[in-house]
């Protein structure tokens, strides 16, 4: 009872938790914690034989946190920008900081300009986008997607609904403007004629 | 090679992709054998992690074999097998030379707030993962360690984040003796972290989710108690009356940014992107730990701002602890655990997965079907 002075009592003993639980009360001493206390300095301990790295070389310019003085000796070159989300990440880095709600949501955007960008070019490649198999959706049907749902408490139920129209939304809107604009140039086709 | 790539929110699939090469003397190439998907992937799945690129490899947990070192590499050899951090870290900055080795100055050009993390986006420094045949791996001397020969590949993949995160986690919660400990989350880090609490000498460990499957995985793996949120009005009443009105003495959130339980609150975060995360999770361990009590944060966030309880948790006088796992620091103490039989780490695997067939296993695990809780990627399956 937090209303008087002393703590519940345990509903078990610390021998019956040690006679249950294997390795119960291994670590019980603070200093057997790998990560107590939280800073240990050693710079010695890591195995390090530098004092600061060599320098990756930059291919090519990288963009960088406006908050680091210079661009870190080691980083990862998966991807590098281009086209117009590659302009918005630019911008993004150049001008705000971590700090900066802006930062963030224009690389969101620049993320999603990415990916519709990424998709209409596939269609001019032998390997178009395919939702069905990208989305892994056949799953629900070999690994029991209604079994998995019926009958649960799952409080996601409610909305995994939005997730397909996440998905499917762009495609449903792309295919009817897709129809619509065929239907307008195939009207304007025979008006000609 | 061939590699999982990221199309677009809900989409992946696999590609040829060049081999990694090395790129600085002190780089390794290793061969993947084993690589998992962790729940924080399905954040960049699901597209709520900022610059998350198309064509990028996702994975932070992998193990495999040396195929190729640079010029400064020391400590490894071509032919070892290693289990790799899912740190990426320099060893030698101020932040590594504390032991805050997932705190890295030295490898995260896009972000100051985050080190560098395998397959992680450009936010973590735009590293490809091990969700493919081949990884190049930074710093060969400082982040991999030979697995030990009488350790399983499957047993090695998971201390290379959720065993060592779980673990991590619960030791953040500065647990005593007799201690209640409440952990919100019975996915991978959280039977882990509940696991982890007993070996830290907890008197009693409650697990909460709302999936049945897995609160009875930690009934059976992590010996705990267990209470589904679903079935309650209010779980953090729940969580005051069976604590005498008290209060757990320490919370762990292990969900992060997308937890449920709040419509208002996933819809947000996870659909919408407008928080960089859904705390909901967070809220209810800042409201159900006692005043004075510890909440330990190992569910992960994005960097944009979330509708995080802070009032409750100043008024209640609340210890809020948290951070990306330094990986390498827990593993001979893990490494004892694991061989006295204490934690075995495989025992939460329940899918295998042929890296070509790795889009099913994100629609698997995401939508939490066939009592999905781990799923392991083979690459040459």
């Amino acid at each position: 009872m937090p209303y008087t002075a002393q703590k519940p009592p345990a509903k078990e003993s610390s021998e019956q938790l040690r006679a249950r639980i294997p390795g119960w009360g291994a670590d019980l001493d603070p200093a057997d914690r790998p990560s107590v206390p939280k800073e240990q300095f050693d710079p010695n301990l890591s195995g390090a034989h530098w004092d600061f790295p060599e320098r990756q070389p930059e291919e090519r310019p990288r963009e960088r946190s406006i908050e680091h003085e210079f661009l870190t000796p080691v980083f990862g070159t998966s991807c590098p920008t281009h086209g117009v989300s590659g302009a918005i990440r630019r911008f993004s880095y150049a001008k705000y900081s971590e700090g900066r709600a802006a930062h963030w949501l224009l690389l969101l955007a620049a993320d999603r300009v990415d990916a519709l960008g990424s998709t209409l070019r596939s269609f001019a490649t032998l390997r178009p986008d395919n939702p069905i198999t990208q989305t892994g959706i056949r799953t629900e049907f070999t690994h029991h997607g209604l079994q998995s749902r019926r009958g649960q408490k799952r409080v996601d139920l409610v909305h995994q609904p939005l997730d397909v129209i996440v998905v499917a939304g762009p495609w449903v809107a792309a295919g009817l403007g897709a129809y619509a604009a065929y239907r307008k140039l195939s009207r304007a086709g025979r008006r000609r004629r | 090679m061939r590699a999982m790539v990221y199309r677009g929110p809900y989409r992946i699939r696999v590609e040829e992709k060049d081999r990694p090469a090395i790129e600085h003397p002190n780089d390794a190439i290793v061969r993947v054998t084993r690589a998992a998907i962790c729940g924080s992937d399905l954040h960049l799945y699901h597209g709520m992690m900022p610059d998350t690129r198309v064509g990028h490899t996702f994975g932070h947990e992998f193990v495999g074999v040396v195929d190729e070192i640079g010029p400064s590499v020391q400590n490894l050899s071509v032919g070892d097998r290693v289990m790799v951090p899912f740190n990426i870290y320099c060893g030698s900055c101020y932040f590594c030379a504390r032991g805050l080795y997932s705190n890295c100055h030295n490898v995260n050009p896009n972000a100051t707030a985050v080190g560098g993390i395998y397959g992680y986006s450009h936010t973590c420094g735009g590293y490809d993962g091990g969700q493919a045949e081949y990884v190049r791996v930074p710093f060969a001397d400082i982040g991999p360690s030979p697995i030990p020969a009488w350790m399983d590949d499957d047993d090695a993949v998971l201390l290379t984040d959720a065993l060592a995160t779980g673990y991590f986690g619960a030791q953040l919660g500065d647990i005593a003796e007799g201690d209640t400990v409440v952990v919100f989350g019975a996915g991978p880090v959280g039977l882990f972290a509940a696991k982890s609490a007993w070996l830290m000498g907890a008197g009693r460990v409650i697990v909460i989710d709302h999936l049945e499957y897995r609160l009875e995985k930690a009934r059976e793996f992590a010996q705990a108690e267990t209470r589904n949120f679903a079935e309650y009005d209010d779980i953090v009443v729940e969580m005051k009356k069976t604590t005498d009105h008290l209060g757990a003495d320490v919370a762990i959130d292990a969900v992060g940014a997308e937890a449920d339980g709040n419509l208002l609150q996933h819809v947000t975060a996870a659909k919408l992107k407008l928080q960089g995360g859904s705390p909901i999770a967070l809220n209810w361990a800042i409201d159900s730990v006692r005043k004075g009590g510890t909440v330990s944060v190992m569910g992960a966030y994005g960097p944009m701002f979330s509708a995080v309880k802070f009032g409750d948790a100043l008024n209640k006088g609340l210890t809020l602890r948290m951070n990306q796992c330094p990986v390498k620091r827990q593993w001979p103490r893990l490494f004892e655990h694991v061989r006295n039989g204490y934690l075995k780490p495989s025992d939460l695997v329940t899918h295998r997965i042929p890296l070509e067939h790795i889009a099913d296993g994100y629609h698997i695990f995401s939508a939490k079907l066939d009592g999905c809780i781990k799923p392991l990627i083979v690459p040459a399956a």
